[in-house]
């Protein structure tokens, strides 16, 4: 359904890309905790600062920072942050045909590529990539602002903003990754992928370490092509 | 925190990302590979949705999230534009841990 899309979008689809893109490239916001949860495990501001600007990716920080709390050994922080890294590798990979094809704007690409950009270009890729281009390119560089800007405000103490969770912003990033999936759970067979995948990272997030429940979820997509190919 | 871990977990999480920028063409265009990489956005999503409504620092953790995805999950059967899905479960969210607070 989306790999066919047309290089072209109209106006109007490319507007809505972008409107979307910026909405959500506001719940970056969540920064400040990040940046106050990483001081309180004994990070120093400065290595809270630099995680967000060149890790930026918000479950590998937060879990990094976790272990780090916890007394945990560095090696440990790593591993988990990395596990929970290895998704962005495959997003790239899909991505591949909207990122710029030019190296250094490529890698500057490469490093927006997480969850929620992802979905944006996804969502949007139906409608052209130029659409897709749109919905990634601003959805990342909001993300980024308001990550990092709130990291620095959480790192030196700043709790004006107070608690994203006050004001539901949790609730947020899984609530647009729903609306992402919404178009696939019409149809019987994609349908089917999502929710087995759903339930496989659910009973994987009882036992196995986090990271691991959305890649087995992931492990679904496989199970759901050798069925069609066989069908 | 030593700065070598820092630097090493930041750069770590920027080569992973660049690495699947990178990787060539030839090995993910046959047909059975193009077929993985559309459904498995689709199966992570799913995976994604549901950890993190569901998530918690340390396992399972079931709390007023689960109000944002149902508001969503509405929002979305009634044809709402995608910002208002998102404000919507936020809203919501915010809404009935305010009354359970209060």
């Amino acid at each position: 359904m989306v790999s066919s899309s047309a290089d072209v979008s109209t106006p109007d689809a490319v507007r809505t890309a972008r409107r979307d893109g910026v909405g959500l490239g506001l719940l970056g916001v969540y920064g400040v905790s990040f940046g106050a949860v990483a001081v309180a495990a004994g990070l120093s501001p400065l290595q809270a600062v630099v995680l967000s600007a060149v890790g930026f990716t918000g479950g590998s920080q937060f879990a990094f920072a976790a272990v780090a709390a916890g007394g945990g050994a560095p090696v440990t922080g790593l591993a988990s942050a990395w596990l929970l890294g290895v998704r962005n590798t495959l997003y790239a990979v899909r991505l591949s045909d909207l990122l710029p094809r030019r190296v250094p704007a490529r890698i500057i690409a490469s490093a927006l590529v997480i969850d929620e950009t992802t979905a944006m270009a996804l969502r949007h890729e139906p409608y052209g990539r130029q659409a897709a281009r749109a919905a990634f390119w601003t959805t990342g560089i909001g993300l980024f602002a308001t990550w990092n800007a709130t990291t620095v405000l959480g790192a030196f103490g700043v709790q004006a903003l107070g608690d994203p969770a006050v004001l539901g912003l949790d609730a947020a990033a899984p609530a647009a990754f729903l609306a992402l999936l919404w178009p696939y759970l019409r149809q019987g067979r994609t349908a089917v992928v999502a929710g087995s995948a759903a339930v496989v990272s659910l009973v994987a997030a009882f036992v196995a370490p986090a990271g691991i429940p959305v890649l087995a979820g992931g492990a679904v997509a496989l199970v759901g092509l050798s069925r069609r190919v066989r069908g | 925190m030593s700065w070598l871990a820092v630097w090493a977990c930041a750069v770590g999480l920027l080569a992973q990302k660049v690495a699947g920028a990178f990787v060539p063409r030839a090995w993910v265009s046959g047909e059975r590979v193009r077929g993985v990489l559309t459904l498995l956005p689709v199966a992570m999503f799913g995976a994604l949705t549901l950890t993190q409504v569901l998530g918690g620092t340390d396992g399972v953790v079931v709390d007023l999230r689960l109000v944002g995805l149902g508001t969503a999950a509405v929002a979305l059967l009634l044809r709402a534009p995608f910002l208002l899905v998102v404000v919507l479960a936020a809203a919501s969210t915010a809404g009935v841990r305010l009354l359970a607070a209060g």
